[in-house]
């Protein structure tokens, strides 16, 4: 029947007021999303940024986009968790029963990650301007960056979800994210990748985090991006593509 | 397209594992429109998973699913469009307040008006008082009557209830049964399952006991208690309760 396809739209704006109202009551999820990123910051800037050297004057300016990377890796873990309750709590079903778009209902919690994570985003520049954080970028670059990190964003939303639908418990459904949290820490985030040891450099230098991190600085300064940018892009797309595909199939399978 | 007949429901030679567990093993029975059929079975006996297959949420291995004209297989939009589902457990949003869960099923099913027809059902399960206050603080009768007034918006033809009144008190348990018989008044047929032999007794027009994967006996009340092999030759007169019917039942199949 075509009702259902005809609908996607208002039925996912539906589902999207919905966890917006999530969102919006439980502020503290947010505030716990950016309360690490912002500590890492200013343990980084103000603790430790003395000793390390930088090829930038600021650090901050250096720091923040491995901060917002995790800031974002974190934030995906509660799409996680909301994703794991509405299976577990048999809203999905109920949802699935009714004669909705099916992908409604995980479009619904997609878009919510990136409207949520920009939240974080946006506060967590405001704490860094206030630190100091400069940028010569105009309306362009802003623009790209705020491409690659929804970009970012939904390629880990993506994978979030895949945890969400196939984990047992609420632990499982967040676990996962821990790894991704180290990633940037193996990156060119907090300090340039020439004084690491070479296996660790080779790592470093390889994994999407540092591509992404580069692109991001570079455009934020105002300095000629290279061909960082497109192996940020592919690696974004990449997984994107991957985790879609794999989520998709746990949630026709399971949910 | 809908075949003219006045059964609901349609059920022939359902199967259905769960990997190496065959849970149901040849399932048959027929609900007639506009009345209330119980399926009776203990605890794993496959009730939640008939449930699931006429709702469309769960692909069977064989057999036929025909609900309201529409083969639960091939036809699952036009099975959509003519039930509801309450779930075995609450499905309902804790977030939200009681009035907000309503409204956002009346958009899903959209409705016109989603904010009368959340009033109207507030008022007729007499959740005004509570409305605007979040589900998570509901007690669980509150919660089941909000549940069951959210498969009810958009007066779907046949509604599923999944053990309506497990864990719910006598007194909310009266309250759901009430609501089941004026919807069923109505003109609206319900499929319900239960373990309680008493809800059923209570309740449905026809009776099916689901044992071991199979239909062991199905009937109005009255035939069921045909089957109780006691009844004629007991001195004093009383009609054996339907949970003596079905452990005879049961008792009998085991023995064979
Ligand atoms: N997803 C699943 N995977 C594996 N086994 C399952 C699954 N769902 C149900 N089962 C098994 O199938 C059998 C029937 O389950 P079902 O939930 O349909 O029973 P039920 O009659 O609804 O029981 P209850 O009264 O406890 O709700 C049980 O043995 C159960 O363990
Ligand atoms: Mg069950």
């Amino acid at each position: 029947m075509e009702t259902a396809k005809n609908h996607f739209l208002s039925d996912m704006g539906v589902m999207l007021g919905r966890s917006m109202r999530h969102i919006f009551r439980s502020m503290d999820t947010i505030i716990t999303v950016c309360i690490t990123p912002i500590a890492l910051m200013l343990l980084f800037v103000y603790v430790f940024g003395g000793a390390i050297q930088a090829d930038t004057d600021n650090y901050v300016n250096y720091l923040l986009p491995g901060i917002l990377l995790i800031a974002i890796a974190s934030g995906i873990s509660y799409t996680a968790y909301r994703l794991f309750l509405d299976k577990q709590r048999g809203i999905i079903e109920r949802f699935h029963s009714m004669p909705i778009a099916r992908s409604a209902v995980l479009w619904g919690h997609v878009l919510t990650s990136v409207v949520s994570n920009v939240i974080t985003v946006v506060i967590i520049v405001l704490v860094a301007l206030a630190m100091g954080f400069r940028s010569s970028a105009g309306i362009l670059p802003w623009l790209a960056v705020a491409g690659i990190l929804v970009l970012f964003t939904l390629a880990l939303t993506w994978v979030a979800a895949i945890a969400g639908l196939s984990a047992k418990s609420v632990e499982g459904a967040s676990a996962f994210s821990y790894p991704l949290l180290f990633l940037p820490f193996i990156s060119s985030a907090f300090v340039p990748t020439d004084s690491m040891p070479r296996v660790v450099r080779a790592f470093a230098e390889n994994q999407p985090v540092t591509s992404i991190v580069e692109a991001i600085r570079a455009l934020l300064s105002g300095q000629p991006v290279g061909h960082d940018i497109w192996v940020a892009l592919a690696w974004c797309v990449g997984i994107m593509l991957a985790a879609y595909l794999f989520a998709m199939r746990a949630y026709k399978k399971r949910a | 397209m809908s075949i003219a007949t006045t059964k609901s429901i349609q059920v022939k030679g359902l199967r259905k594992s769960y990997k190496q567990h065959q849970v149901l093993k040849g399932v048959d029975f027929e609900v007639e429109k506009g009345s209330i059929f119980a399926l009776l079975g203990s605890n794993g006996a496959g009730k939640t998973t008939v449930v699931k297959i006429l709702a469309t949420l769960l692909k069977q291995d064989g057999g036929t699913a025909v609900v309201n004209g529409f083969d639960v297989a091939s036809k699952p939009d036009g099975v959509r469009q003519s039930i509801s589902l309450t779930g075995q457990f609450a499905a309902v949003d804790e977030v939200l307040t009681g009035r907000e869960n309503l409204v956002m099923l009346a958009k899903l099913r959209h409705l016109p008006h989603p904010r009368q027809v959340a009033d109207d059902m507030l008022k007729r399960f007499g959740l005004t008082e509570a409305a605007d206050r979040r589900a998570s603080t509901y007690s669980g009768g509150m919660r089941r009557r909000l549940d069951i007034a959210l498969s009810l918006v958009g007066k779907p033809q046949i509604v599923f209830l999944d053990e309506p009144t497990t864990g719910l008190d006598p007194e909310s348990r009266i309250e759901v049964w009430k609501i089941v018989k004026e919807l069923a008044d109505g003109g609206t047929t319900i499929f319900l399952t239960t373990q309680y032999l008493e809800e059923a007794e209570q309740l449905a027009d026809r009776i099916a006991i689901l044992h071991e994967g199979r239909i062991i006996a199905s009937g109005t009340l009255s035939e069921l208690k045909k089957l109780f092999p006691q009844a004629k030759v007991e001195y004093v007169e009383k009609q054996p309760s339907l949970e003596e019917i079905f452990l005879a039942i049961v008792g009998k199949k085991e023995a064979i």
